[in-house]
């Protein structure tokens, strides 16, 4: 199969995904704080070369109600935000899980305000990480592409919403070198949209979103963590069809260099890629180190990343979002927390930068390294909480 | 991995360069970034561009800061603005500027200086007003030629897949410019 190489921009690499899943129907509100793919998406609606019902609501809140109500009536539906959008989502965000909605967002991590800022930071799908929605981080555009097309199969083989994210400005507007799939090889890969049931047929009613109090709220909220549990073998297997298909595996995460590796960074999204050039330079000078990147983050593959990481002596998380006074940062919980369960109890510490689009370049990444070193050789940590490329 | 700094003012198209060599650089299949520095875009205010070349895919992510070569589409950008900052010694400075390169005698020590009159030749194709014309496609022909980072065919033909309106003038002036450029010889 001949896959077209192109230059796009992680906008465009999304928006590209969208029109070759041709969904039933987006409803968005294509003003920043989100970037432009419904905007790229639009004048795939004009030009006709989608079937998509576009609704343009007036804000976020309503796309992706309007959203709802389409995946309930058994569409196959997306969206896009980013930032405040997302924010101002979330609270239809677990309206759409509860309701096992398979809705698509492709996001762009931007900051949340105030003050205002649209620049690159995962507080945006950070806060809406315990909403019931899978969680897909890309490291760069052909990964926001690929991720895309899973996704859609992946949340309607689980009857759970999906968001697929990728880094503002870093990768969202930067142009870039993409493989991109035959249309009709996509529409073959993620397949039919099969109905669970047609709320349009009398002859079988069913209730949506119906009162649901202390009887049975629980249950119905019980069912849908099992929902979560289930989507993971959902996830590996969609990602192993796709490998075998169009040549790139996806799993829950990235292992680079970490088979012997006595250090290990953890990052998302695009400050993976900058850690990989690290790793190798340091490779060269002897230093056993490796880079661990989480694309999956929900559900979080707690036993998996346990057992990749049990080996590891020192271990960096890097959070692009701060905890406000928590105990570190969400994925730094996570690890620590999964960790805590291991007889090893590697030491790890947390690094929290680039808030709001500050830069990580490789010099600091390799500072990470060497402070990681440095604990191992003095058996001791200064910080567990630290704050890297901050004037303090 | 060759990494380039476009400088220009906001409006210059210095963004829509560093797309159309991406563009050529990915029709020639090989790996490219190209992004652009965002803050508050103003017409008129300094903006910045970056490209990334490859034969191989290109990990790293954070900005430039030591560039191979510089482009400079404004030349009036280099009284308001140090436009070597981390220029590799030996680098390409291009400058749109009708003088000829022996007048940039500040930075013949350590550079390479190339000019090339795009102002002129987009006046010529008739690419944007005669009081501010659109100089981006010139100087990516300029480009091509000294530091050779992509073919003339492959920038011609994303020049016209990129290029909103006058496709072909601008396909044009490139040619112009790759073909009018002056070197410095050392």
């Amino acid at each position: 199969m001949e896959k077209i190489i192109m230059a796009k921009t992680g906008n465009e690499s999304m928006a590209e995904a969208m029109r070759q899943i041709n969904p039933d129907v987006v409803a968005a509100y294509p003003i920043t704080p989100a970037t432009e793919v419904v905007q790229i998406f639009s004048s795939f609606v004009a030009d006709g070369l989608v079937d998509t019902e576009l609704v343009l609501a007036e804000s976020e809140h309503s796309a992706l109600s309007a959203c709802v109500g389409a995946a309930a009536a058994g569409g196959r539906v997306m969206t896009s935000t980013a930032s405040q959008g997302l924010a101002l989502m979330h609270e239809v965000l677990f309206i759409a899980a509860g309701l096992r909605l398979p809705i698509v967002i492709c996001e762009v991590n931007r900051s949340l305000s105030g003050p205002i800022n649209i620049h690159c930071d995962h507080s945006d799908t950070m806060a809406s990480r315990d909403s019931g929605w899978i969680q897909i981080y890309s490291e760069n555009s052909q990964e926001a592409y690929d991720n895309t097309i899973q996704a859609m199969k992946i949340a309607e083989k689980a009857f759970l919403p999906a968001i697929v994210s990728v880094d503002a400005f870093i990768i969202s507007h930067s142009m870039e070198r993409l493989e991109v799939l035959p249309d009709n090889e996509v529409q073959k890969f993620i397949g039919e949209h099969k109905k669970p049931y047609d709320l349009l047929d009398v002859d079988n009613p069913i209730t949506l979103g119906g009162l649901d109090l202390q009887d049975f709220f629980f249950e119905h909220k019980r069912g849908e963590i099992e929902a979560m549990k289930e989507a993971k073998p959902i996830i590996i297997e969609v990602g192993k069809e796709y490998g075998e298909k169009f040549g790139t595996t996806y799993g829950f995460f990235e292992e680079y260099m970490m088979e012997d590796a006595d250090f290990a960074i953890i990052a998302l999204g695009s400050t993976a890629g900058t850690t990989k050039v690290v790793v190798d330079s340091l490779r060269k000078k002897g230093m056993k180190v490796g880079l661990f990147k989480i694309r999956v983050f929900r559900p979080f593959p707690f036993e998996e990343i346990k057992k990749a990481l049990e080996h590891i002596k020192v271990i960096a998380v890097l959070d692009r979002v701060d905890g406000m006074s928590s105990f570190g940062s969400p994925v730094f919980h996570e690890i620590r927390s999964c960790l805590y369960e291991s007889e090893t109890k590697p030491v790890i510490t947390n690094y929290i930068y680039g808030l709001g689009g500050r830069d990580i370049f490789p010099k600091e990444i390799e500072g990470v390294y060497k402070e990681l070193e440095e604990i191992a050789e003095k058996g001791k940590v200064k910080n567990l909480i630290n704050y890297l490329g901050v004037r303090e | 991995m060759i990494e380039i700094r476009i400088h220009g003012r906001g409006g210059q198209g210095a963004v829509v360069a560093s797309k159309a060599l991406a563009i050529a650089v990915a029709l020639e299949g090989r790996y490219v970034q190209s992004f652009p520095e965002f803050g508050v875009e103003r017409r008129g205010a300094p903006v910045y561009a970056f490209t990334r070349i490859d034969d191989k895919e290109i990990y790293v992510r954070s900005k430039i800061y030591n560039p191979d070569h510089v482009v400079v589409l404004d030349p009036t950008l280099i009284e308001a603005i140090d436009v070597t900052e981390g220029l590799h010694k030996g680098g390409w400075i291009l400058i749109n500027t009708k003088k000829p390169p022996g007048n940039f005698q500040e930075f013949c020590k350590d550079f390479r200086v190339a000019t090339v009159d795009a102002y002129n030749i987009a006046i010529k194709y008739k690419l944007g007003p005669k009081a501010s014309p659109i100089v981006n496609t010139s100087i990516l022909g300029a480009l091509t030629k000294i530091t050779g980072v992509v073919s003339l065919e492959s920038l011609l033909k994303a020049i016209k897949e990129i290029v909103p309106i006058k496709p072909d003038e601008n396909a044009q002036a490139a040619t112009e410019a790759y073909n009018s450029v002056n070197i410095k010889e050392e």
